[in-house]
């Protein structure tokens, strides 16, 4: 308990929290490189998740890039980043930006991909144009799986931010790397703590989110089948009939 | 080129170091898990509390929960057993959602049949519901093995070697070759483990050889919908 009360010290020493390098100026640089970084990667890949989902066309090489991009260790695109570009802000925010777009792209394609198909033709059927299949119909109801997408894709930006502070003067993982260096486990742990404080009071953001971005018809819905739905477990006799919608 | 070869028993032996934390932490966080997930499968209020919990463990940046876990533990900062249990903690908290499913996954009627026929609560557990939830616990450990290798390099900047040290050690001395060498060592590791794992399945679970086709072993959700 003892390092707790380091770490403690440490975040309460006022001369930590002005001046350049403090800890509302570290803040700062995270929130920021990880905004910039979840920008770019968003631009890349959601249109194209959007795209592939929308179509199932290039569904193959979509599930590839995206599982296959998870299996880069993050520590080693950042440090080779760092020796090609050099130090600055340029290497981590590239390094970031690719392995933020797995996650993305694959929250984006199962997201289009997880709307009915019936729904789409009854869309369709209605005279609804293209745009706005994929505007009114497909981007609404597959929202709470995109946002999960972006979610599970600013927690590994967040992350991996913290560790490019070993290749750059960036973010609250300084605060680590200056006290590993120092063995200063105060400082280390101080700004281990910022960190997951970071970490979690922005996934509970967006857990948030997820839950307000279930359109309201889809709301009614669920309620409706909870209200209605028996009490005891039905017998089941036969399968319900899914023609046309098999994997 | 020239590092490569002249340093190839250094990366054999980051392999091995390699191996020899993240084999540990994934076989943990598999056995782990599993009856957590059967926990989170058969009381449905423990369910949403313990998917949070494991959610809330997956938001935590891992550089900072290596330098935290010490605090806890009062292990040393570089000892490999603090990057043991991190990553094990890590792969309990991807694959426990995962494990839920998998026993969703086994249909009401197998398991009532089970009973029917005579099986223990125990018994039924051990010979039907883990064998049939195993196709989807196989998946699941995939990405735990995936994850567990890739992360397990993270530990090197605490100074716990592994195929990490390759990164840290090429950045500081700018030997290019070197930090793809650590790359493309822990990839090949990553699908080494991961052929592996799919080839025990084949041999723990014969039946997925022809099940596989249908396609059925894999719709836990739709299980779900279709019998809620």
């Amino acid at each position: 308990m003892n390092l707790f009360l380091d770490a403690f010290a440490w975040l309460a020493d006022p001369a930590n929290w002005t001046g350049p390098g403090s800890i509302p100026q570290r803040i700062a640089e995270h929130l920021w490189v990880s905004a910039l970084v979840l920008v770019i990667a968003s631009a890349i890949a959601l249109p194209l998740g959007a795209l592939v989902g929308h179509t199932g066309r290039g569904r193959e090489p979509a599930v590839m890039v995206s599982g296959g991009l998870r299996a880069l260790p993050t520590l080693g695109v950042l440090t080779l980043f760092g020796i090609w570009i050099g130090i600055g802000l340029a290497a981590p925010v590239i390094a970031l930006v690719i392995l933020a777009i797995p996650p993305l792209l694959a929250g984006a394609y199962a997201g289009f991909e997880s709307v009915d198909r019936r729904t789409i033709d009854a869309a369709r059927a209605m005279g609804m144009r293209e745009l706005q299949v994929v505007g009114k119909v497909e981007l609404p109801l597959g929202m709470p799986i995109v946002v999960g997408g972006i979610r599970s894709a600013t927690l590994q930006i967040i992350a991996t931010a913290t560790l490019a502070a070993y290749i750059a003067d960036e973010g609250l993982g300084r605060f680590i790397f200056a006290g590993l260096k120092t063995r200063d486990y105060g400082e280390m742990l101080g700004g281990s703590i910022l960190v997951i404080l970071l970490a979690l009071v922005i996934d509970g953001c967006f857990a948030l989110t997820q839950r307000v971005v279930v359109p309201a018809g889809v709301r009614a819905t669920r309620t409706a089948e909870l209200r209605s739905g028996p009490t005891r477990s039905r017998t089941i006799v036969g399968r319900p009939n899914t023609e046309g919608n098999q994997e | 080129m020239n590092w490569l070869w002249s340093n190839l028993d250094l990366v054999g032996e980051l392999m091995l170091v390699h191996l020899a934390l993240s084999v540990p932490a994934i076989i943990l966080s598999f056995v782990v898990s599993v009856p957590i997930g059967w926990l989170a499968h058969r009381y449905r209020w423990s369910r949403g509390v313990l998917l949070s919990i494991c959610g809330l463990l997956y938001a935590i940046p891992s550089l900072a929960l290596f330098i935290a876990l010490p605090a806890f533990t009062g292990l040393s900062l570089r000892s490999p057993v603090n990057l043991v249990i991190a990553l094990t903690l890590y792969g309990v908290a991807v694959i426990v959602r995962t494990s839920a499913d998998a026993f969703d996954s086994v249909e009401r009627d197998i398991r009532q049949s089970a009973t029917a026929v005579g099986y223990s609560a125990a018994g039924r557990f051990w010979g039907v519901e883990l064998p049939l939830a195993g196709p989807v616990l196989l998946s699941g450990l995939r990405v735990v093995i995936v994850s567990t290798v890739s992360l397990a390099t993270v530990g090197a900047v605490i100074g716990v070697p592994s195929l990490g040290s390759l990164f840290t050690d090429g950045f500081q001395r700018g030997i290019q070759i070197e930090i793809i060498t650590g790359i493309v060592a822990t990839i090949v590791l990553a699908l080494g483990l991961d052929a592996l794992s799919v080839l025990l399945g084949r041999l723990l679970m014969p039946w997925t050889r022809r099940a596989s086709s249908n396609g059925r072993v894999l719709t836990a959700r739709r299980v779900r919908e279709e019998t809620a």
